[in-house]
């Protein structure tokens, strides 16, 4: 995926602002930042929620800059959502064929059946497949949204917060499907507030502030980024911090 | 055991003009009539979850262009196929302009449309005779082959629409209605264009209550604009769908029947204060049935389902 | 000249028309509840000014505090008791409900009064008055103040009261409002119940103008609509500036069109505002 100069505001707010990306096949990207940065908005630009105001998005070559939601679901491109909100009135295999059927395309509503059962075996859900997607936890939730955004079949799947309210045996259980879902080849862009998630993770990881790109490199390099700790931890912590290693290092 | 019953039912229902006298053909036809209108209704309203108060709109455009071709000598049977044709492409346009709307203003576009038509209807009486109505010549043949005309007509009709709806119930469309009715952001999302479900969704609302509209037309002789414009042709089945259970594929023919009995009943013996007694009927629905009288009853009944 | 009085009638109707719409707005901003019955309140109050008129010379300028009363107690009970059970409903659930207690209250006044139109004729008319050659019919100018002063009342009411901050508040955020203390459940019969008043009063100062049916409900329900697509929901602001935008309106395109689809005209005026605005004239969904 490509984003050139992406730029999106609401009324005098740029929430996302000029923003230069390029993902790699395959790669494992972390989008973090402070609260507010414009992360769920930039994910809501490319997959067409909100249209960008200037620039362009591209995937494997093919502008998407303009596509509705349900069409950048079809060329392969999905997203799970931060709070997540199953269809109410449906069992949590109808919820995941319902991935399975338009996205990815299933012939019919057998075939996406069949489809959604190995998404739920693969996330660990297939026991609670005629359950009501209403009856799971929050992690079952967080586990549906998975099934259902992997049965879109998708080049380029983002989470966005996936690991939200769960305590730490969930996350690594959220972590070991994470690993697995990248070793089938799908290129990864992970919305993350936990530190020890995104540094163990990502082969990348890319830092949103008030909208702008402000670093992009590997987790070891961003750590050290000036702007990072600036950013998140305030102008004079990151200075007394650089003066403490210029310090160290004379 | 499901399909029995409704060889069973299909068989019986093509029987009874043999066994039934004028009165009860009539009120035969009257429900096939509304077995339409609720199954109609709830291609928009109850699957795809979008108040539509545009049945009457649709039901006027199938009657007026029934009236007006065979007012030009068109042949009955294809002047009720064009009408169901052209309330199809109406509502396609219409839908194009007013299902973006969400909630309350669809709803209100959508009943206003119905009062926008008759005045159009009413004002341009050149061709429909304003508010002088138009008559439709009547068919050369006995009363009761008549009777048994429009009969068979309707039951054609609410066949093909039951049809319909099962056929969709179970296919990828009636599923994406769901999922729209459901969360239409999430169905986005998923894939699902919601606009062109929604605008078929809508279309479909359309397309047999045109027919209808028209064969109705041709069996009461004479229509005006008030009588096929008629706020009560929307509201009557969206009660019918209530009271047998929205989304389903019987609960609308479960709720006309049901409801054509109640409104016989009080028809007969309440006259005066009739639309006093829907209301109510309206309003204790609403209160205490909100998903459909007969909808756990009847699958239950049916499938022998443990809740 | 002919366009100078149209527009002044326009503008005199106008200022009436804000008090049909600004109960109706009021109601469907705060507890989004689309009040069918609205059109009946207003002929109810009608009936009220009529008959206390008939019976006791009552003006019916005066009497608008009887069918304000009324309706404001009439108002608070079916919502408490009925509406109230579903205002978390969707759309359809309320819509028809309130259609469904419209036909019951309709048909109920219908029993009592008959279809026949009544005509209130005042015996001490003030006349009209000539400004500068344009007419200026003395009635109505003062029924237009009355509205006028009814109207702001309830926006400083809005404004300034405890229990109209209350619904403001309600307004904007049901749960925050919630959160803050505020009995949600009352202000919701509360503002019901003052849509239902300035139903009434609208009624008592309509009855003068219009011929008082049962009918005739669906009129005022119509033009309700219409001035809040126009003027944006739940504001008295808004509600007065589509009213009067729907005054002026109808009185040209009675002059061009006729006066039988002046209706038509608000109707259509009305689509395509939906179609192209639906926020309104106003362009916002209506803050206080």
């Amino acid at each position: 995926m490509k984003l050139s100069r992406v730029s999106r505001q609401f009324g005098g707010l740029r929430a996302v602002d000029d923003v230069n990306l390029e993902i790699e096949p395959g790669e494992i990207v972390g989008l973090i930042g402070p609260n507010g940065a414009g992360k769920t908005t930039l994910i809501n630009v490319i997959t067409g929620v909100h249209t960008a105001n200037s620039g362009e998005i591209e995937l494997d070559g093919q502008r998407i800059t303009k596509m509705k939601p349900h069409e950048v679901a079809n060329i392969g491109c999905s997203r799970t959502f931060q709070i997540v909100q199953p269809f109410p009135n449906m069992t949590v295999l109808e919820n995941v064929s319902a991935g399975a059927l338009f996205a990815a395309g299933a012939k019919n509503i057998r075939e996406s059946r069949e489809q959604a059962m190995e998404y739920l075996e693969f996330v660990g859900l297939a026991d609670e497949a005629e359950k009501s997607a209403t009856a799971l936890p929050l992690a079952g939730r967080k586990r549906l949204e998975l099934a259902k955004s992997l049965a879109m079949k998708p080049r380029l799947l983002m989470l966005d917060e996936v690991n939200a309210g769960l305590n730490s045996t969930e996350i690594d259980g959220a972590l070991k499907l994470i690993q697995a879902i990248s070793d089938r080849g799908i290129t990864l862009i992970l919305i993350e507030h936990l530190m020890k998630v995104v540094m163990s993770m990502s082969s990348r990881i890319v830092v949103l502030h008030h909208g702008k790109l402000i670093a992009n490199g590997t987790p070891a390099e961003v750590i050290e980024d000036q702007s990072v700790i600036e950013a998140y931890l305030g102008r004079r912590f990151a200075e007394k911090i650089a003066k403490e290693k210029n310090g160290q290092m004379t | 055991m499901k399909k029995i019953a409704i060889f069973v039912a299909i068989v019986a229902l093509l029987a009874l003009p043999y066994f039934g006298n004028n009165y009860i053909v009539r009120l035969a036809t009257v429900m096939m009539m509304y077995s339409v209108l609720a199954l109609s209704w709830n291609f928009i309203g109850g699957m795809a979850g979008y108040p539509s108060f545009a049945t009457a709109a649709f039901f006027g455009i199938g009657a007026y262009v029934g009236a007006i071709l065979q007012a030009n000598g068109i042949f009955f049977g294809a002047a009720w196929f064009a009408a169901g044709l052209i309330a199809l492409i109406f509502a396609a346009i219409m839908g194009r302009a007013i299902l973006h709307l969400r909630g309350h203003y669809f709803a209100i576009a959508s009943l206003v449309m119905v009062e926008v038509l008759r005045e159009v209807v009413n004002t341009n009486d050149q061709i429909t005779g304003g508010g002088m109505g138009m008559n439709i010549p009547i068919l050369k043949i006995s009363v009761e082959a008549s009777g048994m005309l429009f009969y068979y007509s309707m039951f054609v009709v609410a066949l093909l629409t039951l049809a319909t709806t099962s056929w969709v119930y179970h296919s990828k469309l009636g599923f994406g209605f769901r999922c729209i009715q459901q969360n239409e952001a999430a169905a986005n999302m998923l894939g699902v264009d919601s606009t062109k479900y929604k605008t078929i969704a809508f279309s479909l609302s359309a397309v047999f209550v045109g027919m209808a509209g028209a064969i109705y037309a041709s069996w009461v002789n004479y229509i005006e604009p008030p009588d096929v414009f008629d706020i009560f042709l929307t509201i009557k089945p969206v009660v019918m769908v209530l009271l047998g259970g929205m989304g389903t594929v019987f609960g609308p023919i479960i709720g006309a029947v049901a409801f054509l009995a109640l409104e016989e009943i009080v028809w007969r013996n309440f006259l005066t204060i009739h639309s006093a007694l829907l209301g109510l009927l309206i309003v204790l629905l609403v209160l205490f049935l909100p998903k459909g009288a007969l909808f756990f009853d009847y699958r239950q009944f049916f499938r022998g389902r443990k809740k | 000249m002919l366009y100078l009085q149209i527009l002044l009638n326009g503008l005199l109707l106008g200022g009436l028309y804000a008090l049909i719409a600004v109960g109706f707005s009021l109601v469907w901003g705060v507890l989004n509840v689309i009040n069918i019955l609205h059109g009946t309140f207003i002929v109810l109050g009608s009936y009220i000014a009529y008959f206390a008129h008939l019976y006791f010379g009552i003006h019916p300028f005066a009497s608008v505090i009887i069918s304000g009363s009324v309706l404001f107690c009439l108002g608070y009970v079916i919502q408490a008791g009925i509406i109230n059970r579903v205002v978390a409903a969707p759309v359809l659930m309320t819509l028809t409900l309130t259609f469904g207690l419209d036909l019951l209250l309709n048909n109920a006044m219908l029993i009592a009064f008959t279809a026949d139109y009544r005509k209130l004729i005042l015996t001490d008319s003030l006349g009209s008055y000539d400004l500068w050659g344009l007419i200026l019919p003395l009635n109505r100018v003062a029924g237009v103040g009355l509205a006028a002063l009814l109207t702001f009342g309830l926006y400083r009411l809005l404004r300034d009261s405890n229990i109209g901050r209350a619904i403001v508040a309600v307004r904007m955020d049901r749960e925050a409002a919630t959160l803050m203390g505020v009995r949600v459940n009352r202000i919701n019969a509360v503002t019901f119940a003052l849509g239902a008043l300035m139903a009434g009063a609208a009624g008592s100062i309509f009855s003068i103008i219009y011929p008082i049916s049962p009918i005739n409900s669906g009129l005022f329900l119509g033009k309700a609509f219409v001035i809040c697509i126009l003027g944006g929901l739940g504001s008295v602001p808004g509600a007065m500036i589509g009213g009067i935008a729907l005054g002026v309106i109808e009185s040209y395109g009675a002059l061009f069109l006729g006066p039988e689809h002046s209706t038509t005209l608000a109707f259509v005026i009305l689509i395509a505002l939906l179609i192209f605005r639906p926020t309104g004239i106003m362009g916002r969904k209506g803050y206080e």
